[in-house]
């Protein structure tokens, strides 16, 4: 599938929601940084160096040994897309949002599903990711590890055998791994326990980020937990780490809603159907009024009081309200108020569907 | 001190404004700042993850060096990054950066990781050693539960390969 048909629908595998705990683990995530041993690390490269290591990726990628281990990967340039197209790519979660600073000298590599991206020059050479629906790290690991092995038959990396793999910021040496869970924890922010849940989690050496990574915002009550550390334990001890810190959360999650319809379920059936009404019916939507909304929204599907809403629309939803896929939609520029118009009338319509 | 705003939660931030030679001090609990922070009236100054890594390792720098002018830090050969530039950005220009840097880059892994030893994957071609210290590792425990399970036929086979593994071992010196 070419990168044009990845940018142009809203929908990537991951968003099927056909995972094991979908409903609350949207989505699990796991990358690998890996950088060529000849090569200055990428934010030291010219344009011409660039090119370069592309060039040595993408012979590795197309090498024959590699596809028939990995599946085939089409690369490319980010120069060659538009800024729209770029930044969906990285509302889809394909790509991350820094691989758009000085993004010609960048390049990446996606499978047909969508499921596996390489991206080529961001902080370092290489950064291989998989995104699946549901609660899924060790599968998400097994594809990454299996790319990189592939990878690995024509290229050199920068690895020592004390530190491990060798990256531009020592945040990420030794495995290079950075595993990570998007959960939707409505009823723990309802119930006030975020706080306390978070608090857990970063004494036990992982990180809470918002929806697009580090330093963005978390919305629609939408979070991603991930591993901190890199260095001293093994890539299968972060991920077991990481898995049953999640299925703890999940246990606590499920519970608070159940507790939150028992004991308040007046209040839940209205805010439900407040966001369900107002989805349906406004005329002007803010993104984060939007994203709110879903979020109560999907505590309803949930909840089954919502009838034919599956959450893979949801899902697909969180990419087509963004401002890159309304304008894209659109076919012009629009303004703050068109485009809140915009995204009232789109969310209307897949509804009235 | 209690946060001045909500006189709730000791206060953590602490800022000072100068204003036509006129100092005032406000002090706030972090939530509190970081509410005045969304509302526009920002002084958290601009952090990422580098210049915070750079900050420690300055911080470093100075506390060796009393005169941190003079301070005339070592050169990669290979990338031109010198310890100076690997401080003030946080990042290293190259894979031969770390041998390079290793005096400062050790002590930093260890506050980041809490370790200075990796334990995970080694590439397949070029891992050397340490894929191979993997393998008998997981050769050992095969070995383990074929013994438990009583397939001797198959124990003393994994036996011979963890034997032949070892001496490759020893043959590949420090690799």
């Amino acid at each position: 599938m070419p990168i044009n048909d990845k940018v142009s629908s809203a929908n990537s595998r991951w968003m099927d929601s056909d995972g094991p705990d979908a409903d609350i683990v949207i989505s699990s995530r796991v990358r690998v940084a890996r950088n060529l041993a000849g090569a200055p690390f990428p934010h030291l490269l010219d344009q011409q160096k660039s090119v370069e290591v592309i060039n040595e990726v993408k012979a590795a990628v197309e090498n024959k040994e590699a596809s028939d281990l990995i599946g085939s990967l089409e690369l490319s340039l980010l120069n060659d897309l538009s800024p729209l197209e770029r930044q969906i790519l990285v509302d889809k979660h394909l790509i991350s949002p820094d691989l758009l600073n000085n993004f010609q000298f960048k390049a990446v590599a996606i499978s047909d599903d969508e499921a596996v991206s390489v991206m080529i020059n961001e902080e370092d050479h290489l950064r291989i990711q998989c995104i699946l629906s549901g609660l899924r790290l060790q599968e998400a690991w097994a594809i990454v590890s299996n790319v990189d092995d592939g990878l690995e038959k024509t290229l050199d990396y920068a690895f020592s055998e004390k530190l491990g793999y060798l990256t531009s910021c020592p945040t990420n040496t030794g495995t290079g791994l950075r595993a990570s869970v998007m959960l939707h924890l409505i009823g723990l922010k309802i119930t006030n326990q975020l706080g306390g849940v978070f608090n857990a989690i970063s004494k036990l050496g992982l990180t809470v980020r918002g929806l697009y990574g580090e330093g963005t915002e978390a919305i629609g009550d939408l979070f991603q937990i991930s591993n901190q550390i890199t260095l001293g334990q093994s890539e299968e001890e972060i991920i077991n780490n990481l898995v049953s810190m999640t299925r703890q959360i999940l246990t606590q999650e499920q519970a608070s809603r159940q507790a939150l319809y028992r004991e308040r379920r007046e209040a839940i059936e209205d805010r439900v159907y407040r966001a369900w009404g107002t989805l349906k019916y406004a005329r002007i939507m803010t993104l984060e009024e939007a994203m709110r909304k879903l979020s109560d929204l999907r505590l309803g599907i949930e909840l089954k009081m919502i009838p034919g809403v599956q959450n893979k629309l949801l899902n697909e939803l969180m990419v087509k309200i963004r401002p890159a896929f309304l304008i894209k939609t659109a076919g012009r520029e629009l303004s703050k108020n068109q485009m809140d118009a915009a995204r009232a009338d789109l969310i209307r319509m897949e509804f009235e569907r | 001190m209690l946060c001045e705003k909500c006189s709730q939660l000791p206060a953590t931030v602490h800022v000072a404004e100068i204003t036509n030679g006129q100092k005032q001090e406000t002090h706030l609990c972090e939530s509190c700042a970081k509410e005045l922070q969304i509302h526009g009236f920002g002084f958290y100054p601009q952090m990422n993850m580098n210049s915070f890594l750079a900050g420690l390792l300055n911080y470093d720098f100075n506390s060796s060096n009393v005169n941190q002018v003079e301070t005339i830090g070592k050169k990669c050969e290979k990338c031109g990054v010198s310890e100076e530039q690997f401080a003030n950005k946080g990042l290293l220009g190259c894979g031969d950066c770390y041998p390079i840097f290793e005096e400062k880059m050790l002590p930093l892994l260890r506050r980041i990781h809490g370790n200075t030893r990796h334990t995970g994957k080694a590439p397949e071609r070029t891992g050397g050693r340490a894929r191979l210290v993997k393998e008998i590792e997981i050769i050992k425990r095969q070995l383990k539960e074929a013994i438990s399970r009583e397939e001797f036929e198959r124990a003393a086979q994994l036996r011979d390969s963890i034997r032949q593994m070892g001496k490759n071992l020893e043959e590949g010196g420090e690799g």
